[in-house]
């Protein structure tokens, strides 16, 4: 299934995979971001078939995993701070769709991960890691342009060492996935080509999957271990069915 | 007490003499004065500074001027005051800061060190220490707020703030509390000076600068006095870097 020309989606086992497609930095704009939101969204419907509720890998092809937002159709609109707005919100939504995702997830950070692509990488359960070339990179401090309070939250949750942090987003420190992976900021760096990269991270989501888990259980459990950006991001997406709570 | 120069981007501020560099009144005064010339100097400037905080002597500074308080709980309680919106002067300044540990750093000057965003230290000698619990004072909650931001691993902020660790640089690096070590207080103050020159090199807009700052501490900011950024006056000044 392909969603626009931006993502297409493909099972592997108990594994789907979401492959942003193309050589583009996979800028994210409402365009983007719609086609991921409905590509997870097609999960949250038919998770599962009998073998659980299965995993999802989030992968790109070409040199960049995912390059921040799309700021040339910021610029190109009539009202930029309206489309800054448009775009956070739908990121806040597609974080919270991730969060409240009834499966397990993992992102391949095949490529250059930069800006809100970074945060995107990092909103997942594991991050698997290209280690011959891409970095990591909060370029926010170099672009001079300020965090919004719910990335802020997003790395205090997922870099919880401040040191690690500053030197990610202060510093803007371009990190390799050995540094990375060594500062516990990923779970493992894979030598090798993207396709190596998204089998390893396929690999990771297969014995998650494997291990059977409820997928609403697993969500519910996700929103109380990073609570804080689950209440930032909560307003904006994540539909879940409703659930009796203990 | 303190001095202000300016050598190319970096502002090096010095807490003068041989003393403890007691942060009583006039210190503080003296520091917050100091720092707010530094970041009026830089936003003349343009992008691209840093600020560089050293001691003379054998001290960065032993805390708050408790010899003035005496046993006056009430001098004492001015003190903690006072010391809190240097804290906060710090942690929104725009631009880099390096605290260069050439000297012992206890209580409020611990503190001080930690406000700065990195921490070069002298390992042949001197430590880092939150005395209070050896002496019978209370942590104010902007201290315990300050620490739990910059010493996120929950036993390196135990050891620190409930045992009374006195943290040698290489163990403070080990804790995350020191960035580099090197092995003399010249050393240390050359490559502090140096690491902040790289740093202002980056020429990174001081504003935003702070402001990715602030966003990494929130709850320490909150404590020190800050008022919070709204994403709405984030967004707008996106917009107009478009």
């Amino acid at each position: 299934m392909a969603t626009g020309n931006l993502c297409a989606v493909e099972r592997r086992g108990r594994v789907h995979v979401i492959t942003l497609t193309g050589a583009g930095e996979h800028r994210l704009g409402p365009a983007l971001f719609s086609a991921i939101r409905s590509a997870v969204a097609a999960l949250r419907a038919a998770p599962g078939d009998g073998a659980g509720a299965g995993a999802l890998v989030l992968a790109a092809e070409g040199k960049f995993f995912c390059n921040g937002y799309d700021l040339a159709w910021a610029r190109a609109g009539p009202s930029p701070a309206d489309r800054i707005s448009a775009m956070r919100a739908a990121f806040r939504a597609l974080l919270a769709d991730l969060l409240a995702l009834p499966m397990p997830t993992v992102a391949a950070v095949t490529g250059h991960a930069a800006g809100s692509g970074c945060a995107l990488a990092l909103a997942h359960d594991a991050v698997v890691m290209r280690a011959s070339r891409g970095f990591l990179y909060m370029s926010e401090v170099d672009a001079g342009i300020k965090v919004a309070g719910f990335v802020g939250e997003l790395l205090r949750e997922k870099v919880p060492d401040a040191v690690a942090r500053r030197d990610l987003l202060m510093e803007g420190r371009k990190m390799t996935a050995a540094e990375a992976s060594r500062r516990g900021i990923v779970d493992a760096a894979v030598d090798g080509e993207v396709e190596d990269v998204v089998a390893a991270a396929v690999a990771v989501a297969e014995d998650l999957a494997a291990r059977g888990w409820d997928g609403e259980t697993v969500a519910e459990i996700r929103k109380v271990t990073w609570p804080a950006l689950w209440s930032k991001v909560n307003d904006y997406g994540g539909e879940a069915p409703a659930r009796p709570r203990l | 007490m303190c001095t202000l120069e300016q050598r190319g981007r970096v502002f090096v501020l010095t807490l003068t003499g041989d003393g403890e560099h007691r942060l009583g009144h006039a210190l503080i005064s003296s520091l917050r004065s100091a720092i707010a010339s530094a970041a009026e100097a830089a936003a003349k400037a343009g992008p691209g500074a840093a600020l560089v905080t050293v001691g003379e002597g054998r001290f960065f500074s032993n805390g708050l001027d408790i010899g003035w308080a005496g046993t006056s709980r009430a001098r004492l309680g001015e003190l903690v005051d006072a010391l809190r919106p240097l804290a906060a002067d710090l942690l929104a300044l725009p631009m880099p800061t390096v605290a260069a540990l050439t000297g012992h750093a206890s209580a409020g000057g611990f503190l001080l060190a930690l406000c700065h965003d990195y921490r070069i230290m002298r390992g042949d000698r001197g430590v880092l220490y939150m005395s209070e619990v050896d002496i019978g004072l209370p942590l104010p909650p902007y201290f315990g707020a300050v620490l739990r931001a910059k010493i996120t691993s929950a036993n390196a902020l135990r050891d620190v703030a409930l045992r009374g660790k006195k943290v040698k640089a290489a163990e403070g690096k080990e804790m995350g509390i020191v960035d580099a070590v090197y092995p003399s207080a010249a050393e240390t103050a050359a490559e502090a000076f140096k690491f902040a020159e790289q740093l202002a090199a980056r020429k990174w807009n001081g504003g935003v600068y702070a402001s990715i700052r602030m966003s990494m501490f929130p709850e320490a900011c909150r404590s020190v006095g800050i008022v919070e950024e709204s994403d709405e006056e984030k967004r707008k000044h996106f917009a107009s870097k478009l």
